[in-house]
């Protein structure tokens, strides 16, 4: 391999160079910061790098240049330069969730996420933009500007992990993280071409993940291939005891998945080497008419409304025809509180953002404006400076709903109607159905300052917000383009199945071939 | 109209620190008194993207109090989200309990009616909490200092019924309620570090009324007598303007003990709306059937328990038994008296006399007091087998108190072991008898009753080291 095709290598394949010696870590630290330069990465350009400190990473990579040549095992991450959403607290650069609140805040700890990607021989090149605290679909909520779609410099890259996507997308990191609350990751990924994931709920340690709606929240990967989502999301998936709502569930190897099989013994010897990065993952045989046999996938009719535009549907028709060229059964299926779930989620969602967001009262860090008028007028002046305007938006709602004779008819009805929406998924799984395979966004990328309704703005979550209530693991995968723009298509397994979602990821991915781009 | 037209109800709420090494939900220590902020880490100080961690020995604690209370403990109880603002509060909500929590259904006994049937004050429920930081004003000019050490500490909260009716069963309440937790060991139980803070919610009604009159909430009340005080005071207050034809307001109510008096507090606690929720970090509190049997039956005895228990073992009268068992440092340090002398008796009267004297005059504790029970024990048995006089032993006890060394030692060192010897005695009788001449003359000349002085000019003399009964058989053979 060489530097000259960073751009179109995937996270393992630098890993194992680096691990080989072919090239160094800072090789692919120059690499990156090359690519962000050259596609315009920074803030009065396509804003998708709020942070990031090129001194500072190749002193990083240097360090671990000494590791290799004293053959230190590196980690399956290898020298991998990875993109961090800067609502994942960092060491080194700063953590502002795109929010003049947190303007200049460096964290001093660091995610769970991050110290295991680091722990796995990743190098974190940049901090990336992201709608304020999470809390958008297009990253045109952040305190510094939209981030542009790599593709069309006149759209969005999809958000609130937009600049994460859009990273990936334009080649300066083959992983990024991003997190999810409603589809953040899902969405932006879908917009940007690339391919996101987001795991159950609990999968991922969220210690050092700044709380947006904590029962939903969940830190997820974007790769530019399946491969480099599975890859990210085994270095960071497994219990954390500093997260009491992490699992304790086994982590299998994710990139087995590929070989279209049920998931080795955990603690097989052989896989144990897969994991570490010792042995290679042996190569995928070609899609073949038994690859996917035995699968059921769910169509759900919700998701396929009349409305739904045609060439979406047309690009999802053709991967349903090669889900079904590959021995899987398809089936017509019903999840009915679908439509329940965009109400439930912006009740839900904004009750426990407007807790979280309490803590941001400028007594112990970042912004404070101080009136000389007294603690309540200190607290006013600073949480309205602070924060932007769908923030606040979401604050009031929120705390709206919690308020004494509101609860009981907005936030308890609303935990009932999200029990109802997990339990239409376990029903379709318990049914026999091992996938389901849906449009992962109504509409490709729309252009920066197309959406000014709030509302409107929600409904782009509609496919993707289900599984954040039900806490399943979900993926979408580029499936074709749309008058340039990509579409991506999304499965979604059981809670703690990521490995059958995978399984169904490389089969779709690996069908569609160049396909999946065009 | 007078107070005699109503009746005081009251219900307490009572906080109480549990005794862990670390706080609720972070690693951070508990300890009382280091400088500020400095038992702090990310959880505590909530910075952006921390997470709490429930401490087990926190429930255990908890739990432990909850049964000792007579509670039921809830298999599954839920932790839940009180939001306010306040700077000393970081994370802008409070993890506490709200409607599932830990316990419910207790009962403490605080006397007994005039007929004999115990005094019963019910407990609501008992939930787990964290402590909010603190917020000092009064040390720079102009500005608020918060010091966030005791942010996250552990906290029960005991909610009474309102059960209580005079201010002198209030005191009765928070007296037993204390003891029972010291015997419980889950907490210091101190009011003035901070680990046992008590509000009070009061209300009055004409006896006989059912319905509760409209109450308010008394804070800022420094002791138990404080307690008693400003709930005497608000009741004479409620009294007073509901026989004016005036109403009550809820309201909530600071005690000044320096006036005696309760002033409205600055802040409007009732129109606070704290918007509970449950609090996602932390899943539902989970307890299995059999851990909590496993608690209950390693449960320490209760002072209850303790006073039937010492009775009957040693002997000690039911009136003599309350001082006794006050604290259970104190019971534990007679009762190890008692085992090692075999003299629970001598124990009693040695603990509840000379060591309390001694305790009182230096103002130690007993847990630290230098007189381990083993030491004591051993001058009592000098005492019964004549080594040491019953006059000597007050002497080495008083050296022991000082020196911390053992009974056998002490009284060796400082020549206090009881003289027998014949010639010694004979010599101390014979000067006193000199010395004396006059009670002397009179002593010989048949006058028995100055026998007892001149045993005591002996006594002096010999520096309380004569055995009594030795010389005063020298003496009457003299006299004889």
């Amino acid at each position: 391999m060489s530097v000259e095709n960073f751009t179109k290598l995937g996270a393992s394949a630098i890993a194992s160079s680096v691990r080989a010696g072919q090239v160094s870590p800072a090789d692919m630290i120059r690499a990156s910061f090359q690519r962000a330069g050259e596609i315009g990465a920074g803030r009065d350009e396509l804003n998708i790098v709020l942070y990031a400190d090129e001194k500072a990473s190749i002193k990083e990579a240097d360090e671990m240049q000494a590791r290799v040549n004293s053959a230190v095992d590196l980690g399956v991450l290898a020298g991998v330069p990875v993109a961090i959403k800067d609502n994942i607290a960092s060491l080194g650069l700063p953590t502002t969730c795109a929010s003049r609140i947190l303007e200049g805040y460096v964290s001093p700890f660091e995610a769970t996420a991050v110290t295991r990607l680091r722990a796995n021989g990743a190098l974190v090149v940049a901090k990336t933009n992201m709608d304020e605290f999470a809390m958008g679909s297009s990253t045109e909520n952040s305190a510094y500007g939209p981030t542009r779609n790599p593709y069309d410099v006149r759209c969005v890259a999809g958000g609130s992990s937009g600049g994460s996507a859009a990273a990936v997308a334009a080649g300066i990191t083959p992983i990024a993280l991003g997190s999810e609350t409603g589809g953040s990751v899902r969405q932006p990924a879908a917009f940007c071409g690339v391919v996101g994931v987001k795991p159950t709920y609990g999968r991922v340690s969220r210690y050092g993940l700044v709380a947006f709606a904590s029962s939903l929240d969940q830190i997820g990967v974007i790769g530019r291939s399946v491969d480099d989502a599975a890859l990210g999301l085994e270095a960071i998936a497994g219990f954390d005891k500093m997260d009491s709502t992490s699992s304790d569930a086994d982590v299998p190897i994710y990139r087995l998945a590929a070989l279209g099989k049920p998931a080795p013994e955990a603690r097989d010897p052989d896989t144990e080497a897969i994991r570490i990065g010792r042995s290679p993952v042996p190569l995928p045989p070609p899609p073949s008419s038994t690859t996917l046999a035995g699968v059921v996938i769910g169509k759900p009719k919700e998701y396929f409304p009349d409305s739904l535009d045609a060439s979406i549907k047309a690009l999802c028709e053709r991967a349903l025809d090669g889900f079904r060229s590959m021995g899987a059964t398809i089936r017509d299926i019903s999840l009915p509180r679908t439509p329940l779930a965009i109400p439930v989620y912006y009740i839900l969602a904004p009750a426990e953002a407007s807790s979280n967001l309490a803590r941001f009262d400028g007594v112990r860090y970042g912004l404070r404006v101080d009136p000389g008028k007294g603690l309540k007028a200190m607290y006013e002046a600073t949480r309205s400076a602070g924060f932007g305007r769908e923030v606040t938006r979401r604050i009031l709602l929120g705390t709206y709903v919690l308020s004494a004779g509101y609860y009981d008819a907005y936030y308890k009805k609303a935990q009932a109607v999200r029990t109802l929406i997990a339990d239409d998924f376990r029903s379709v799984f318990a049914s026999g159905v091992n996938a389901i395979f849906t449009p992962t966004t109504p509409t490709p990328a729309f252009p920066v300052g197309a959406i000014s309704d709030p509302y409107e703005m929600y409904l782009n979550d509609i496919f993707t917000v289900t599984a954040n209530l039900a806490g399943v693991p979900a993926i979408s995968v580029p499936i074709g383009r749309m008058k340039r723009l990509p579409v991506g298509g999304q499965i979604i397994t059981a809670h703690f199945d990521e490995y059958t979602m995978f399984r169904v990821a490389y089969a779709l991915e690996a069908s569609l071939g160049s396909g999946a781009h065009e | 109209m007078t107070p005699e037209r109503f009746e005081m109800v009251v219900g307490l709420e009572v906080h109480v620190q549990l005794k862990t090494r670390t706080k609720a939900f972070c690693g951070c220590s508990t300890d009382f008194g280091a400088p500020p902020n400095v038992n702090t880490c990310p959880v505590c100080l909530a910075l952006p993207g921390a997470l709490p961690v429930l401490n087990e020995h926190a429930v255990e604690l908890a739990t432990r109090a909850a049964l000792g209370l007579g509670c039921v403990v809830n298999p599954v109880s839920v932790f839940a989200r009180k939001n306010y603002f306040y700077p000393d509060l970081p994370k802008g909500y409070q993890i506490s309990q709200f409607d599932q929590p830990l316990a419910t259904g207790g009962f403490v006994i605080i006397g007994k009616s005039e007929k004999g049937i115990d005094v019963q004050i019910g407990i609501t429920r008992l939930h787990m909490e964290e402590d909010a930081g603190k917020s000092i004003h009064d040390r720079y000019p102009g500005a608020t200092a918060i010091d966030l050490n005791r942010s996250g500490v552990p906290l029960i909260e005991i909610v009474s019924e309102p059960d209580i009716r005079t201010a002198a069963s209030a005191g009765a309440y928070l007296r037993t309620l204390k003891q029972i937790l010291q015997y419980l060991d889950v907490s210091d139980v101190s009011m003035e570090e901070g680990s046992l803070r008590v509000d009070a919610n009061i209300s009055v009604r004409p006896p006989g009324q059912a319905k509760l009159g409209t109450k308010t909430e008394v804070k800022n009340m420094n002791s138990f007598s404080a307690v008693e005080k400003a709930l005497e005071s608000e009741f004479n207050r409620q009294c007073a303007l509901l026989a004016a034809g005036g109403k009550v307001e809820q309201q909530t109510l600071l005690w000044d003990g320096a006036r005696e008096t309760v002033r409205p507090s600055r802040t409007k606690e009732g129109s606070h709306d704290y918007r509970y929720f449950p609090e996602p970090d932390l899943r539902p509190l989970m307890l299995d059937a059999k851990w909590i049997d496993n608690a209950r039956k390693n449960l320490p005895e209760l002072p209850e328990a303790r006073k039937t228990r010492l009775v009957q073992e040693y002997g000690i009268s039911p009136t003599e038994i309350e001082q006794l068992t006050a604290t259970p440092a104190l019971s534990d340090y007679f009762e190890a008296v008692a085992r090692a002398s075999k003299d629970g008796k001598g124990a009693y009267n040695w603990v509840m006399g000379e060591v309390m004297a001694a305790l009182r005059a230096s103002g130690e504790e007993i847990t630290g007091f230098k007189v381990r029970p083993a030491d004591l024990a051993q001058l009592l048995n000098l005492v019964r087998d004549g080594t040491v006089s019953h006059t000597a032993a007050k002497q080495v006890f008083a050296r022991m108190a000082e020196t911390g060394k053992p009974a056998a030692q002490v009284a060796a060192d400082d020549g206090l072991l009881q003289v027998g010897d014949e010639a010694a005695i004979a010599t101390w009788v014979d000067e006193v008898l000199t010395e004396h001449p006059e009670e002397a003359k009179r002593y010989l000349a048949g006058e028995k009753k100055l026998q007892g002085v001149l045993v005591g000019f002996v006594m002096k003399k010999s520096k309380g080291r004569a055995d009594p009964k030795r010389v005063n058989q020298l003496l009457s053979a003299r006299g004889g």
